[in-house]
């Protein structure tokens, strides 16, 4: 691959991780609120200490924190900071950091979405690619209808139905949790099992919303693809269907899916957060639910920041990824 | 029957002699269901070749040139659809193989050098791994070095470097690309093949150094090759027989030098005197009228509404095609004594 082209995109990485920071730095000190006092003012209230005391409480904390400090510096130390994924403490659960929290809650994240990304991208796009195949028996190419209807609903409402109808009415599958109440996290099988089962349907109410998107634009791709005459000279080659299926007509036709996968993984985080909190998932998303609800300020930019960085630096993967697929834009 | 459809022959060892002719077409038909009604794209058309014969098929467009092409490959696809007769290749008919056969038949019986060459390789394998997968599909025992040399060889019949072998679409001119199609075509040795307008989008240099090669390349291999074009100059080049085709019909079959000296069939006449020559310059003779729809062909014969030459019974009965004494076939009333 062109070495400049890789350096271009970096460079470009680099410059949204430090706008986001930048901007994820300035916002909350725009703001007339002060989350140490809101903190500090909530524990006195409850917790029975005198307003005298809460003053110098508040001032060691400021310097322990370095906020009495120009705005200048700390913005340095707060991009140093950033570089070593250090986004200070969480209020509500100090001592504990936010990377420490983000540490707990990615994994049940990044299992949920990823697979459910994956699985949405590889469903919607075989699915779409038979429906435009005009040698695709009917059945095969009817599939793709139902899931084409379900595009309009939202993961929310598609998380609510399959809560009212598989698990509470038919009880087929968990209401809601990571596991099993009552049960210890191990590397048993049958835990495996039930945690698997408590994430079809979270798993389920994203996918479900997502394959007819996919759908959609592999179809209309395809329905492209199909006239073109190398696909037409396949046929003349003698080559089988199934080759002329997946090198010359699938192939072809995924380019653009992988541009509209890059696009797409923006607002997957935006359906998770909502489907985490939906089924009691403890992921990034009700992490950020759970510090929204509690004033908890470090903890809301740092899940923020971390998941712009963790975006941007997603999309810039799948853009590599698009010159491994396409050797026209190797050398452009 | 399977056995003898893929010819284990490598590229440019001789070729086993078949017996003439070659290539058999008879009565082929071919219909489209449009909505507003059926059109005979194909009505009738019969023709042989010989090993080694090249035929050029001209016509207007809309005649049905690239269907015959088509339809001959049995790619026709829906709304079309091929009603009857026979395309014998080397002894065995297309028409009667399953789709299997048929598939198998493709690029090692007959092959197909297709029109738009700008866009017939796929822009995101090597030229080689298209090659190759062609080979693969009908040879699948073949050693993989002896596949990957029998395409080089391919390549190198039509005067392009070994190299292309791992290039890509893109990183070829369109001289280049056309070869590389024209390579594919030969690499089973085909008995017969069809070549649809192969220098249509080529400027008029290299028109020429494709249509030699075509010519090089059918020489070694003795394949007969079906020529389909508008050029009438490129044509008269590198041709043996001319077939002029009209409505869907074929309404001449004569070689190049009695088509362009004594053409028989009025369309035929006119087509020849509507090209410019030396002695004429500057005014050419067009065809008056229009090519007529498909689906609303004349009666009789299709052409008497332009024809200079037409006589009542043109208006009424269909001619059928005729051999004249010279051998040449013609589909006129003007030979067959009706008048």
């Amino acid at each position: 691959m062109n070495l400049k082209l890789v350096a271009k995109r970096l460079i470009f990485l680099v410059v949204v991780i430090w706008a986001a920071s930048t901007i994820v730095f300035f916002i909350p000190r725009l703001s007339s609120r002060n989350a140490l006092r809101e903190r500090f003012g909530e524990l006195a209230r409850t917790g029975g200490f005198s307003p005298a005391d809460l003053e110098k409480i508040i001032a060691s904390m400021q310097q322990q924190f370095g906020l009495d400090r120009p705005l200048y510096e700390q913005y340095w130390t707060y991009l140093g900071n950033i570089l070593r994924l250090d986004f200070g403490y969480s209020l509500y659960r100090y001592p504990t950091t936010v990377t420490e929290l983000i540490a707990q809650s990615l994994p049940w994240t990044i299992g949920l979405l990823l697979v459910t990304t994956i699985l949405a991208f590889v469903i919607g796009n075989f699915l779409g690619a038979v429906a435009a195949w005009p040698r695709a028996p009917g059945w095969m190419r009817g599939i793709a209808t139902p899931f084409i209807l379900l595009t309009g609903v939202p993961p929310v409402i598609m998380g609510i139905l399959l809560l009212f109808f598989v698990g509470f009415r038919w009880k087929l599958l968990p209401l809601g949790g990571a596991y099993s109440v009552g049960t210890v996290p191990t590397f048993s099988i049958g835990f495996i099992l039930d945690l698997l089962q408590h994430q079809i349907l979270p798993g389920l109410a994203l996918v479900l919303g997502s394959v007819g998107g996919w759908v959609l634009s592999m179809r209309g791709m395809g329905v492209t693809i199909q006239g073109e005459d190398y696909v037409n000279f396949a046929e003349h080659k003698g080559l089988t269907a199934g080759r002329i299926f997946r090198d010359y007509y699938l192939r072809n036709a995924m380019l653009p899916q992988i541009t509209g996968l890059a696009l797409a993984l923006g607002s997957v985080v935006t359906s998770a957060i909502i489907v985490e909190g939906l089924f009691g998932l403890p992921g990034i998303g009700t992490m950020l639910n759970l510090a929204i609800r509690s004033n908890d300020f470090p903890t809301i930019y740092g899940i923020v920041l971390f998941i712009t960085i963790a975006v941007a630096v997603l999309m810039t993967a799948v853009e590599f990824l698009y010159p491994l697929l396409d050797p026209r834009v190797r050398n452009s | 029957m399977e056995a003898t459809l893929v010819r284990n022959a490598p590229a440019g060892a001789p070729r086993r002699a078949v017996a003439d002719p070659v290539l058999t077409v008879r009565n082929l038909e071919v219909t489209y269901y449009t909505d507003s009604g059926r059109a005979k794209a194909l009505d009738d058309v019969s023709f042989t070749l010989n090993a080694g014969e090249k035929l050029g098929m001209v016509g207007e467009s809309g005649s049905g040139k690239s269907t015959l092409a088509l339809a001959m490959m049995r790619m026709i696809k829906p709304p079309g659809r091929i009603e009857g007769g026979a395309v014998v290749v080397g002894g065995a008919d297309l028409m009667a193989l399953d789709a299997e056969g048929m598939r198998k038949a493709r690029l090692s019986r007959i092959a197909y050098i297709p029109q738009g060459a700008m866009n017939s390789l796929n822009p995101v394998m090597r030229i080689g791994a298209q090659m190759v997968d062609a080979v693969r599909s009908h040879l699948p025992s073949e050693p993989k070095a002896a596949v990957e040399a029998r395409c080089k060889r391919a390549l190198q019949s039509v005067d392009l470097d070994a190299g292309v072998f791992r290039m890509y679409a893109h990183e070829l001119s369109g001289g280049m690309k056309q070869r590389v199609c024209i390579a594919i075509g030969i690499l089973l040795d085909p008995y017969v093949i069809i070549a649809d307008e192969p220098t249509s989008a080529l400027d008029v240099v290299t028109q020429r150094q494709v249509m030699e090669t075509i010519d090089n390349v059918q020489k070694a291999i003795n394949a007969a090759v079906i020529l389909i074009g508008h050029d009438m100059g490129l044509m008269a080049q590198f041709v043996d027989k001319v077939a002029v085709m009209y409505a869907g019909r074929l309404v001449e079959v004569s070689t190049v030098r009695e088509m362009f000296t004594d053409p028989k069939h009025p369309y035929s006449q006119a087509l020849i005197s509507s090209l410019p020559s030396l002695d004429n310059k500057g005014v050419f003779q067009g065809i008056p009228g229009l090519a007529p729809s498909l689906l609303r062909l004349p009666s009789g014969c299709a052409f008497h509404p332009r024809c200079d030459k037409a006589m009542g019974i043109c208006s009424t009965l269909r001619p059928e095609p005729l051999t004249l004494a010279s051998g040449r076939r013609v589909t006129c009333h003007l030979y067959d004594g009706a008048a």
